[in-house]
């Protein structure tokens, strides 16, 4: 049954990653830029749902959504004050732009005296039970992950393809100056973009936050999210969910049934060899440009 | 010896397209497109937007590979050869939508432009040897022949960034001329210019004909022009091949002019009745 | 306000413009090659520390700031480097020769890495640069019959045919002469054809390859010339250090180096300088503004990754072109005065177009 149990775990770290590179992709396909400060949004929302409950003493399922909302301002104002000013320069610089912000986040957290020195355990309800199914015993935590991106992914589905919103932030990534010429509010489309993504990062941040704990370097999960948007096709959303769980469980068998060691670099190699093979991606469409 | 200029039946020709083809998905860009072009003249395309007219220009530059059909230059088979051979044959292009390199000057634009005849490879260039410099001053020398023809002097040591279009479009011809080709494909080298501007371009396209002997294949709308310049003409519309002949058989074949100008039939119905 | 008439092609190529040039970078080599006369131990040190990263930023700066490839995991190269160093000299062979051979076998490792990323652009392939990095440290820290693993293993000093050069004065004089080639060789490149080549595909790559330039070949040569370079930079870190372990060389070192070319100036052979001078000064400077600052902040353990965060987010956001940058703004000010306008430097106002067809 060790199959079975390594593809549930397998599954259920690749949501994380899902979630997270789901997270990059909707800004890229929004603005074209990549965020290198996804995995640290993740980790200040881990943090804010840490700190409600410990601090402010709410029970999770009240602290957690607030902590996602709570986010989703946090994303729109980081938008506002450091993003916006360098929209339109070359990708190159808005990616040094958000290492730089991921510095900072991980630096000022890991300065709060107490808090972000330490590692926390997050007190999650379903926390520590365990279901079993045929014969593998799966934690609810893993059940919570999968559930939760599974609807979410459905709801990001509808907005994308049915509603006025999700229209207006295709039209954004694509051409911006068209769009500001078709009437569409550009820049608070943008601040909503990143609002999303920084509430996306938050939930998988509180999800994650069980299996890991909640620490100040929590963030560098996040750059295992890159392979996985990466093989899936940066421009892509399902192409986010697919590449996260073929990273998830590429990991997990990796772990396995390899020797030591390859279990971290697995995630690399995958995502190399699939340069070699299918430059864009599972999912990504052609990059040629035209002339 | 003068070309006979509706037929262009003089000595092998320099480029020749046969059933050309190109395929994108479901689309037919380009339809079994034939022509030939005669060494030492200037042939022009033309058709409405969408024709296909960059399209085969892509094909020629390998930037594309044509579905079915063949193109020959120089009787040699281009579409064996993979992108950056193309310019070491002897084809130089411009492109529709400047492509310059922005953060250099134009002098450096000019002498990448000048690459395919750099003369010294890297290990000499990484110390500066003698046959590097001798590579660099002659170069330099190729470049100011261009910048003189083309009066860039005074733009020499200016980034290409801060340039205004009608500038870049000099400078992204100047480029292709420094590759000193035997064909130059122009895309549209008026669009985008003044009265003034376009004058210029006029007597360069000329000069580049008569003085420098280089062959010229253009994509042109501005018709004064290419009656100007022009010795053939060749219509194309919806990737198919319209008429071809001199200018003043081309502007009056019926077909082309149905297919700018629209025909009778679609007026008709906007006549008033006689009261 | 100075005007250079130039007489003949000869002067446009050479590598000093004027007298004055030549006169401050004259002196400038002077005061360098005095140094352990004038300076104490520690600034020799120091001054240690700032050619070996200004190599490695000059390396950093061929890939991405001159070719246009971005690389988030260069240190790589740097572990690479010091790794072979490290093995070699505890032969006792001679620096020269393995210094050579850090370069060369840096450079083998730099072509592989650029194959995957002969396909791709941009985001894809900091990412492939990013993976790559990892895996070599891993490799580095799994390789334990060579690399002694996470372990670490310790350096001896650089020989040369029996003589020990290990004192500070002698591996000082050899990071200099290192450095002072590295330069002029990528000087060299810059005013000759393969170093427009670089800056041809990094501006525009459908018109490189239209001018003739082989895009797989450049971009491969770019790799292994900037692999190489960082390659001679990890050889003389692991001498400095005396001590090295993979952990040095993972994505903390990788981003340091991308700070150093960003802050430094991207795309100009003195942002490399000013970049490893900012890189090496910027912990002393908090250091010593430490004892300034309230304890609670002042001892807290994230003040560095603040620190840098934000001086990274505050050049990438006002003073994109660096210190270098910065440094042409002032020498026009100074030029011009009083006649300097705002707006000559103004960046473009542009807006964002995506480059994907879909």
């Amino acid at each position: 049954m060790a199959f079975v149990q390594l593809l549930i775990s397998g599954i259920s770290l690749g949501c994380i990653y899902a979630l997270i590179a789901l997270g990059f992709v909707l800004i890229y396909k929004a603005t074209e830029t990549v965020n290198f400060a996804q995995g640290e949004l993740m980790m200040l929302g881990a943090f804010g749902g840490l700190v409600l409950m410990k601090l402010a003493g709410w029970s999770f399922w009240f602290a957690a959504p607030l902590a996602v909302v709570g986010m989703f301002m946090f994303g729109m104002a980081l938008e506002r004050l450091v993003i916006r000013p360098i929209m339109g320069q070359p990708q190159f610089t808005i990616v040094m732009l958000t290492i730089g912000v991921g510095y900072t986040a991980r630096g000022l957290i890991s300065m709060i005296p107490e808090i972000g020195t330490e590692t926390h355990t997050l007190d999650v309800p379903y926390k520590g039970e365990v279901i079993n199914i045929a014969g593998a015993v799966i934690s609810l935590e893993q059940v919570a992950i999968i559930g939760v991106t599974a609807v979410l992914c459905a709801l990001l589905y509808l907005m994308f393809r049915y509603s006025k919103l999700g229209i207006a932030m295709q039209a954004t990534s694509q051409n911006q100056l068209a769009a500001y010429y078709m009437g569409i509010p550009v820049r608070r489309i943008n601040g909503l973009v990143w609002g999303l993504s920084a509430a996306v990062a938050a939930l998988a941040g509180l999800l994650l936050a069980p299996i890991t704990f909640v620490h100040a370097n929590m963030g560098y999960i996040g750059l295992k999210a890159f392979p996985a948007a990466v093989v899936g096709g940066f421009g892509s959303l399902p192409g986010a969910i697919v590449g996260g769980l073929v990273i998830g469980l590429v990991e997990a068998f990796a772990g396995f049934y390899l020797p030591e060691g390859f279990k971290d670099i697995a995630a690399y190699v995958v995502v190399l060899v699939m340069l070699v093979v299918k430059p864009n991606g599972l999912f990504g469409g052609n990059l040629r440009k035209k002339v | 010896m003068t070309p006979n200029l509706s037929t262009g039946t003089s000595g092998t020709p320099l480029l020749v397209a046969r059933d050309l083809s190109v395929r994108f998905g479901g689309v037919l860009a380009v339809n079994q497109v034939s022509f030939e072009v005669q060494r030492g003249e200037v042939f022009t395309l033309i058709g409405p937007n969408g024709a296909g007219k960059t399209t085969v220009f892509n094909l020629i530059s390998r930037i594309y590979t044509p579905t079915t059909g063949t193109l020959h230059f120089e009787g040699q088979l281009l579409s064996d050869k993979p992108p950056h051979d193309i310019a070491a044959l002897g084809i130089a292009r411009t492109f529709q939508n400047i492509e310059l390199f922005e953060n250099a000057t134009v002098l450096q634009n000019l002498l990448i432009g000048h690459h395919i005849h750099r003369g010294a490879g890297f290990w000499s260039n990484l110390f500066f040897t003698r046959a590097s410099r001798d590579a660099e001053l002659a170069a330099r020398l190729s470049a100011e022949r261009v910048i003189d023809l083309l009066g860039l002097q005074p733009l020499r040591d200016s980034f290409v960034a801060g340039l205004p279009y009608g500038k870049r479009k000099v400078v992204e011809l100047a480029r292709a001329l420094c590759m000193r080709p035997k064909l130059l494909l122009l895309d549209e080298p008026s669009s985008g210019l003044n009265v003034e501007e376009t004058e210029d371009m006029a007597w360069w396209i000329q000069d580049i004909k008569t003085e420098l002997g280089i062959t010229v294949l253009m994509v042109e709308h501005d018709m004064s022009l290419v009656s100007r310049v022009s010795d053939r003409v060749l219509a194309m519309n919806q990737g198919e091949v319209l008429a071809l002949g001199t200018p003043a058989e081309v502007q009056a074949h019926p077909g082309v002019i149905e297919a700018y100008l629209g025909s009778v039939d679609d007026v008709s119905s906007l006549r008033r009745a006689a009261a | 306000m100075r005007f250079i008439f130039k007489t003949d092609y000869a002067q446009d190529i050479a590598l000093v413009k004027h007298n004055g040039q030549a006169f401050w970078y004259g002196l400038l080599v002077l005061v360098m090659l005095a140094a352990p006369f004038w300076a104490g131990d520690y600034w020799l040190s120091q001054l240690s520390f700032v050619l070996i990263y200004a190599v490695a930023g000059l390396g950093l700066m061929v890939l991405s700031g001159f070719t246009g490839l971005a690389s988030i995991g260069h240190a790589a190269f740097l572990g690479v480097g010091a790794y072979v160093q490290t093995v070699l000299s505890a032969k006792g062979w001679p620096f020269p020769l393995t210094m050579a051979l850090a370069a060369g076998l840096s450079a083998a490792v730099g072509v592989v890495v650029g194959l995957p990323a002969l396909r791709v652009k941009g985001i894809y392939l900091a990412i492939a640069t990013l993976s790559a990095g990892f895996i070599v440290e891993e490799v580095l820290a799994r390789w334990e019959s060579v690399t002694k693993g996470n372990a670490g293993i310790s350096v001896t000093s650089p020989q040369f045919f029996g003589a020990d050069l290990g004192s500070s004065e002698a591996f000082y004089y050899i990071a200099l002469g290192t450095c002072v080639l590295v330069t002029l060789a990528v000087l060299n490149l810059l005013r000759s054809a393969t170093g427009r080549a670089f800056i041809a595909i990094r501006d525009s790559e459908v018109s490189a390859q239209s001018m003739g330039i082989h895009l797989a070949g450049y971009k491969t040569l770019a790799f292994a010339l900037s692999a190489a370079i960082v390659g001679l930079a990890g050889a003389l870190y692991a001498h400095k250090l005396r001590f090295i372990s993979p952990d040095q060389f993972g994505i903390q070192q990788s981003v340091d180096l991308l700070l150093l070319v960003v802050v430094g100036g991207l795309g100009s052979v003195h942002g490399a300088f000013l970049g490893a001078i900012f890189l090496i000064t910027m912990p002393q400077l908090i250091a010593m503004g430490k004892d300034w600052l309230p304890p609670a902040i002042g001892q807290a353990t994230g003040l560095q990754a603040v620190v840098y965060g934000v001086v990274l987010m505050a050049f990438v956001l006002f003073e994109p072109m660096g210190l270098y940058g910065r440094w042409l703004k002032v020498r026009t000010w100074l030029q011009l005065f009083p006649f300097y306008r705002r707006g000559l430097f103004k960046r473009q106002k542009s807006y964002a177009k995506s480059e994907r067809l879909k």
